[in-house]
């Protein structure tokens, strides 16, 4: 019951975050959500992604800079710091898997991006 | 021409022969101040086992004047005489210093005692005998080369010989403690007693006034009636201090690659000369020398820049070979006690160059492997310390730590390639680690593979089956404008944080439209994406162009006007530009307008393309400079500005010998001389220093340029992926050779091509940053946040330290947990 309602809640608190047409190919951007940093994905076939800016290795606000992607077919992103590589899909790091970054969702409604963090 | 010599020893007697043998035209007096003419130092152990004087007295040439113990006790630089202990003049038009070097004795109570000698001259050893006669026992303080060959002396005298030796092991200049562990087994076996890590506290006098005995630190005797000092040598300067020539802070006459002295009438030769920072006791740089000198004094041009110090003797009985360097990233050891042989190569950390070796009683490899030092291993190494050069079967034993960050061994990476399939250096790294951090070891992790039967090609990941420069020449010849383009027609899926960087540097290098431009954007590391360098903290600096370290008055104040404006720290960096860091992306381009509006343009610190062109002050203002090197620094750095290529370029210009601008460490690095301009190429800092190597000598600008050009063209079209210039050489089949052979004389038809392409980035260059805040697309990605572009990143913070600011970190271990 508890998990069902915070899906609930969940996709109620979708934030709008930028057009869609700010973000470029396969390449990401932050941005704010309340006081939290989102680094969110476009990659070259159009799909979104939303992780955690926070670089977990380096300890800056960074993996929104990072270099987009694959590896073995996954959407991937690596750290711009000291290039460690996470999974845009489950924000898993493919160099370390006992680290990852929190993943977030989002999507487009007329052409606005927007992500849901709570 | 009047020639004066002053000193006739080995080295001398080297120089007036080869002038001799040369034709030399002038006159030749030697002044020497032994008592007879210079003979064979080095065999000077032969002289008490029978060999008479005349036996190693080398023969005076005819018509040289020489005039022995006599000694030249002065130099009047302004009337260009010596003058001579017995008070007589001699004028000259060139003065070569050649007095060698004295015996340092250390201050030990007792040295002056009667019974206490040196090992240097033929009546040193005159001296030795006659008081052997009635010595039961002698010490020889210092078991370096020449400490073991006076103490095979004082046995072959009879004595009971000691040697004392300070450092932890014997010939601690030749061989390491494995070695000398070794060595000291060998000659305790003929019956002599070795003392290591031990002083002298006193020598002490019998009754009759004469050496009775040695007391060491610890206060134990040893019963001897001749002491020996072999504790190394000093150089014999005295003369050039005289007359206010430049020593080193060492001591040693300083002088340049032709070995000519601050004064250009005087030149000096063997072991009392600075030569190439160093002075060298060993008699065949000496011997080098001495013919540079003689080479010179004919007007030729000849340069001594160093000289191997690589050793092969026989001492006692035992065979002690020293060559290359006496450590490396990597080493195999063979060591058999039993049979006194004691064998170890040092290899570089990706174990295909050899780097140098010791061995001690078998110095079979030294023959083989000398001539591979700096170059590929001929073979794996522990087959090499058996039976030299020849074999390739084996290779690294098993516990050789390869990957040393993450404490990974060869055994390790071996055992996971068998046994979980791997094909790949990405499966290693998965695997095991190795090669995760530092990533220097990544190239031996190819080599294992290779071994290990794994056919790993070149690809450069997993997206291209291609090397760098096969992709180079697939984007040159083919005309391809896009990462897109590429990677549909020759690769697989959407590239990776390596093959898109290389493919943005290829697409740059071939003057393929701003490195922001379009779907290159996105393919930059994030330096190149925000046209400056990621810091810690996420915040970036900035380094304006500075060519060849020369800047206005005004210009630095703008400088520090941005610095302050903005709340920069400032640093000067070792390139002779000044660094402003702690920007946050948003202030980027407001900085950048600044700094463009007062002249200055992007130094490229981010990008892997030209930094800079250091230089010294140059003839202009330095009373030594022979060129003009800040002239020639600034052409360079304006001509290869924005030039990107495999790795960061970096280069310096030197207006004369001195090399104040340490151009030989650079990617390529330029020695003004009397002429022109020698070039030396493939220098470098770093985890793995390199001294460039000389690729031309005396060129005209003009020349100098062209070979440069080509040069770096030949290197971006041909290097690996982050490969410096220094590796890219080392690795070059045919090495310094082939590479003379490609740009000097267009071996391979590229010439014309490499000068187009040249041209082509020399007359397209755009500054980055100005095209960057002129165009109102790029400058919409300088934002932290695109959602809230007036916000600056909250994460980001500073404390003070020494007046300046400094990031304030975020714990780690919080975050993480």
């Amino acid at each position: 019951m508890t998990i069902l309602n915070e899906t609930a809640t969940r996709t109620d608190r979708w934030t709008p975050v930028c057009s869609y047409t700010d973000l470029l190919p396969e390449r990401g951007a932050a941005v704010l959500v309340g006081t939290m940093q989102v680094a969110v994905f476009r990659t070259f076939d159009g799909a979104l992604y939303a992780l955690g800016n926070f670089d977990p290795f380096s300890g800056a606000y960074v993996l929104s800079r990072g270099i987009v992607g694959t590896r073995g077919g996954e959407p991937t992103v690596a750290s711009p710091m000291h290039k460690q590589v996470f999974s845009l899909v489950t924000g898993v790091c493919v160099d370390d898997p006992g680290v990852a970054v929190p993943t977030y969702p989002i999507r487009v409604t007329d052409g606005t991006v927007e992500v849901s963090v709570a | 021409m009047r020639l004066v010599v002053a000193g006739h020893g080995p080295t001398a007697h080297r120089l007036i022969e080869t002038l001799v043998e040369r034709g030399f035209d002038g006159t030749i007096t030697v002044f020497g101040e032994e008592p007879r003419p210079a003979y064979d130092r080095v065999a000077l152990t032969s002289y008490l086992s029978g060999k008479s004087v005349d036996d190693l007295t080398y023969r005076v040439p005819d018509g040289v004047s020489l005039r022995t113990g006599v000694k030249v006790v002065s130099v009047d630089r302004a009337a260009r005489t010596v003058t001579t202990d017995a008070g007589y003049t001699e004028p000259y038009d060139v003065l070569v210093l050649a007095t060698g070097s004295a015996p340092f004795v250390p201050p030990v109570p007792g040295k002056d005692l009667p019974g206490c000698f040196v090992y240097r001259t033929i009546d040193d050893l005159d001296a030795i005998r006659e008081a052997s006669r009635d010595a039961r026992a002698g010490v020889v303080i210092g078991g370096g080369l020449l400490g073991l060959e006076a103490a095979d002396a004082l046995r072959g005298l009879g004595l009971e010989t000691h040697v004392v030796e300070m450092s932890g092991w014997l010939m601690p200049r030749q061989v390491d403690e494995g070695g000398g562990s070794v060595l000291r087994n060998h000659i305790e076996a003929l019956g002599l007693t070795v003392h290591t890590g031990a002083g002298v506290r006193s020598i002490e006098a019998g009754p009759d006034g004469r050496v009775a005995a040695l007391v060491r630190p610890d206060g134990e005797a040893v019963d001897a009636q001749v002491v020996v000092f072999s504790a190394g040598v000093r150089p014999r300067d005295e003369l050039a201090r005289g007359c206010g020539l430049e020593v080193g802070e060492r001591g040693g006459i300083v002088v340049d690659e032709g070995m000519r002295t601050s004064d250009e009438h005087i030149y000096a030769v063997g072991e009392c000369a600075l030569a190439a920072g160093m002075v060298y006791g060993l008699v065949a740089p000496c011997f080098a020398q001495a013919e540079v000198a003689a080479d010179r004094i004919l007007r030729g041009s000849a340069a001594f820049t160093g000289a191997d110090m690589s050793t092969k003797l026989k001492l006692l009985g035992v065979e002690v070979a020293q060559f290359g360097a006496m450590s490396g990233a990597l080493d195999v050891t063979y060591m058999d006690p039993v049979a006194g042989v004691y064998k170890r190569l040092f290899v570089s950390d990706d174990a295909t160059t050899l780097l140098g070796g010791i061995c001690v009683g078998d110095a079979g490899p030294y023959n083989t492997l000398r001539p591979f030092v700096g170059r590929p291993l001929p073979g794996a190494p522990s087959d090499l310390l058996f039976a030299g050069a020849g074999t390739t079967s084996t290779d690294l034993p098993d516990d050789a730590q390869v990957c040393s960050c993450n404490n990974v061994t060869k055994g390790k990476i071996c055992a996971a390639i068998a046994d979980k399939g791997l094909t790949d250096v990405q499966g290693i790294k998965d695997c095991t680690r190795a090669g995760t951090t530092c990533g220097s070891c990544v190239p031996m992790l190819k080599q294992i593979l290779v071994k290990s039967g794994v056919d790993v090609g070149k690809a450069l990941c997993e997206h291209f089956a291609h090397s760098r420069a096969e992709l180079f020449d697939i984007v040159s010849v083919r005309g391809i404008t896009t990462f897109s383009q590429l990677i549909a027609e020759h690769g697989t899926g959407r590239g990776c944080d390596i093959c898109k960087p290389v493919v943005a540097s290829i697409l740059a290098s071939l003057g393929r439209g701003h490195i922001l431009d379009g779907e290159q954007a996105t393919l930059q590391d994030t330096n190149d994406h925000f046209l400056a360098n990621i810091q810690k903290n996420g915040t970036y600096s900035v380094v304006p162009r500075i060519p060849g370290g020369e800047i206005t008055p005004d210009k630095l104040i703008v400088i520090g006007e941005v610095a302050r404006d903005f709340g920069l720290y400032t640093k000067i960096t070792g390139g002779q530009r000044i660094d402003l860091l702690g920007a946050r992306v948003e202030q980027l381009p407001a900085i950048w307008r600044r700094l463009v509006d007062a002249g200055f343009e992007s130094g490229h610190a981010y990008g892997k393309a030209l930094r800079t062109v250091k230089s010294c002050v140059g003839s202009t203002w330095c009373r030594y400079g022979v060129q003009d090197s800040v002239g020639l620094a600034i052409a360079l750095e304006l001509r290869y500005r924005g030039l990107r290529s495999p790795h960061k370029l970096k280069s310096g210009i030197s207006g004369c010998a001195r090399e104040c601008a340490e151009a030989r460490s650079k990617d390529f690095g330029v020695i003004a001389t009397e002429q022109g301009w020698n070039l030396y190429v493939g220098g470098n800092g770093g985890f793995t220093p390199r001294h460039a190597d000389l690729l031309a000598a005396d060129l005209s600008t003009d020349d100098l340029v062209r070979t440069i050009d080509r040069f770096l063209m030949f290197y971006i079209r041909t290097a690996d992926r982050l490969q410096r210039t220094a590796a890219w050489l080392e690795g070059l089949d045919g090495g310094l050779g082939y590479l003379r052979e490609v740009i000097m004389e267009d071996s391979l038809g590229i010439c014309a091509d490499l000068d187009a392409q040249m041209e082509r980035h020399v007359a397209t260059y755009v500054d980055e940053w100005r095209a960057a805040i002129e165009d109102p697309d790029k400058l919409r990605r300088f934002v932290s946040f695109v959602n809230a572009p007036g916000i600056p990143d909250p994460s980001i913070s500073f404390e003070t330290e020494r007046d300046q600011i400094k990031p304030v970190l975020i714990p780690l271990e919080a975050v993480r947990s």
